[in-house]
């Protein structure tokens, strides 16, 4: 569908949390990247309920309030790799931090997933994904230096695998 | 405006013995007769000698008249230095004869105006005018009239002004009243005097509105500082512009020229103006004729062809594009410079365009050729439709530039029709799908879609599909036909885009969804008119 024209990248184990993976999905245009979760995140597991997605991730800071103009986005929040886009809660009490990932503007954060959160958990790489990102021109071609490739993904999950 | 009279003799002394040439002369008193002009310049220094020769008592008429008799002084006063002889005792002097040695006067070697700097001398001579029309006829273009433009050394306007605060300074000291003070244009005189040889040689007749532009460039480097106290004078007229090589332009100099105050001048600039060295130098003759606008209808046949040429780094991504394969023929053909490809709305690389194809305009810049007949019109775009397959032309047809106004109305307001082939994840029954048929008027809101999010703003966009009839193929294939406003986005209304368009084919059947194929089947504008075949 959608994802056709994407390319993914990913992040596992963010900030040393075990199995707190992040996808990158990388436009064929080079620019425009979307942040989603991977498929062994905690919160993409059986069992889990959400119980609550806030964007608003300190006190001077919601991605809700972020607004873009023009062509160059001028306006819009800029993000580091960890910076946070938001923090979502499970019934089980468990919290977790999704981090951008990547440098860049953030230009949309997913609103659909606040009215409907098993969007996020019965769609994560399409309708359910959590933001989109547009890294710096000069930056484009380095973002995925931090970033692992489906197959090297595949590495570490067989990894996870085996230690357990 | 007459011709010269008594109250004129103090200015043509005065500009006379400065180097003034004889045409500028005339234009400085006024006279508005174009023939006058016309008549070679040597002719008109002798006219003038013999006007300064002329006063009162003299009976032979001269061929300018000299009409007015001579008027009572009201009063004189001492002449500053270098002033004409002027009698104490209240008579008219005599003005200083030919004979006095005043370089300016006569000789075989004439000397460059120190006002037009040669403009209104060489310049306006059979030599420069076969020099220009040479120019023309090896450029090798079509053309029915021409406008001659010519453009001026800022300089100019500056000795212009000199030489009236000169004129008005003597006229001050003589006690004479300044009688008039619209004085001839230099590039009036210069049009009234070269058109006509121009219109001859070329064999048309001059046109302000002309769509042919002969353009010549006049500059004189050897007095292009002689702007620059202006600078100093009126600061706030000459800011650096980025592209512009230098701060003097004309219209900065005529700006600091109207603001300049008139002892402010006097003191920075001799008036009136020294005799320059040198004539002007023209720099470029060129040649320009008006676009001309072709438009047509396309169609796209391929799959795999761009609108306009794609280039990444320098390095060409697909060959060919749908502008390059219309647009080369007519380059060929009209002989012109560029182009410039405009259609109402486009399609993507991978969509093809059907039906009576999608309307555009092509302009065509600086053509050569601009004559054609229908019959010629409808053999070029049988040769486009021959060169290629990928795309075929209709309706192609010379245009006006107000008429492209139509083809881009079409773009925002118009219909169009499509036809896409949708692919299911999970399967689907005829009966699942028959209810899109009576879906009317389905508002979508869109986002600006991912994958041209990179170079557009941010937005919502609400658009309608007006219909859609949909024809099942199998359990996971159906083809849709839907009509939509201008500017939806078929493909996100199909996949959804992340669920930013809402809502979409997905949503509706409750199934992940992709889109095979697209074609455009109509472009519903009625621009450019049907031709008959």
């Amino acid at each position: 569908g959608a994802e056709r024209y994407f390319t993914r990248w990913y992040k596992p184990d963010v900030k040393g949390r075990p199995c707190e993976d992040f996808c990158v999905l990388q436009h064929s245009n080079r620019r425009i990247c979307v942040i989603t979760l991977a498929e062994a995140h905690p919160l993409l597991q059986s069992g889990k309920t959400i119980k609550n997605i806030n964007y608003q991730i300190s006190a001077n800071c919601s991605r809700l309030q972020n607004k873009v103009s023009g062509k160059s986005k001028r306006g819009a929040q800029f993000l580091t790799e960890l910076a946070p886009l938001c923090r979502i809660s499970s019934s089980d009490g468990d919290e977790y931090t999704i981090y951008s990932c990547i440098r860049g503007r953030l230009i949309e954060v997913n609103e659909n997933i606040l009215s409907n959160p098993t969007l996020l958990q019965e769609k994560p790489s399409t309708e359910g994904y959590i933001a989109v990102v547009l890294p710096k021109f000069e930056e484009s071609k380095n973002i995925t230096q931090g970033l692992l490739t489906r197959k090297e993904y595949e590495e570490v999950l067989l990894k996870r695998c085996n230690s357990t | 405006m007459s011709s010269l009279t008594e109250k004129d003799r103090p200015i043509v002394q005065l500009l006379l013995n400065a180097g003034t040439c004889p045409r500028c002369i005339l234009r400085f008193c006024c006279v508005g007769s174009q023939v006058l002009y016309r008549h070679p310049h040597q002719d008109l220094m002798k006219k003038l000698q013999e006007f300064l020769k002329n006063n009162q008592e003299k009976e032979s008429a001269v061929s300018l008249d000299v009409v007015d008799p001579p008027c009572k002084r009201i009063r004189f006063e001492h002449s500053e230095e270098g002033a004409d002889d002027l009698n104490h005792n209240g008579a008219i002097p005599q003005v200083p004869s030919a004979g006095d040695g005043n370089a300016a006067t006569e000789s075989s070697a004439v000397k460059v105006c120190n006002v037009c700097l040669g403009i209104l001398q060489e310049f306006c001579e059979a030599d420069f005018v076969k020099k220009v029309c040479q120019k023309v006829n090896s450029a090798d273009y079509q053309f029915t009239s021409f406008v001659f433009s010519v453009s001026l050394p800022p300089q100019l306007s500056v000795r212009e002004r000199a030489a009236w605060l000169g004129v008005k300074q003597e006229m001050r000291n003589l006690g004479l009243p300044l009688a008039k003070d619209d004085i001839v244009q230099l590039k009036e005189a210069y049009k009234w005097i070269i058109h006509p040889q121009l219109s001859e040689e070329l064999g048309v007749p001059a046109d302000g509105k002309s769509l042919f532009e002969v353009s010549v460039v006049f500059a004189h480097p050897e007095t292009d500082e002689e702007c620059h106290f202006l600078a100093t004078a009126c600061p706030d007229c000459f800011k650096p512009a980025k592209n512009k090589q230098s701060v003097f332009t004309r219209m900065a100099v005529i700006k600091a020229l109207e603001k300049i105050k008139e002892e402010e001048f006097l003191k920075h600039f001799q008036c009136p103006p020294s005799s320059p060295k040198n004539l002007c130098d023209a720099l470029e003759i060129q040649c320009n004729n008006g676009a001309v606008f072709v438009a047509g209808r396309y169609n796209k046949y391929s799959r795999n062809l761009p609108q306009t040429p794609w280039i990444i780094d320098g390095e060409r991504k697909l060959e060919s594009s749908v502008e390059e394969l219309i647009s080369e023929r007519l380059m060929a053909e009209f002989k012109a410079d560029s182009f410039n490809f405009s259609s109402s709305g486009r399609e993507d690389v991978d969509v093809r365009t059907l039906g009576n194809g999608r309307p555009f305009a092509i302009e065509l810049v600086n053509p050569r050729r601009i004559h054609f007949t229908a019959e010629e019109m409808k053999r070029l775009q049988q040769a486009i439709n021959d060169s290629s397959d990928k795309i075929q032309v209709r309706d192609l047809q010379l245009v006006t530039r107000e008429a492209i106004g139509r083809m881009k109305e079409g773009e925002e307001e118009k219909t169009k029709t499509y036809s896409a082939l949708i692919w299911t994840d999970k399967a689907i029954q005829r009966e699942d799908i028959a209810f899109l048929d009576d879906i009317k008027e389905l508002k979508l809101d869109q986002k600006t879609p991912l994958r041209v999010l990179h170079r557009r703003p941010l937005a919502v966009r609400c658009r309608l599909i007006h219909t859609m009839k949909s024809e099942y193929i199998d359990e996971h294939h159906f083809r849709l036909h839907l009509k939509t406003q201008a500017g939806t986005y078929i493909k996100e209304f199909v996949h959804g885009d992340f669920g930013r368009t809402k809502p979409n084919i997905g949503s509706l059947l409750n199934r992940t969804a992709d889109i095979l194929e697209l074609d455009v089947e109509s472009v519903d504008v009625d621009w450019p008119p049907t031709l008959a075949d």
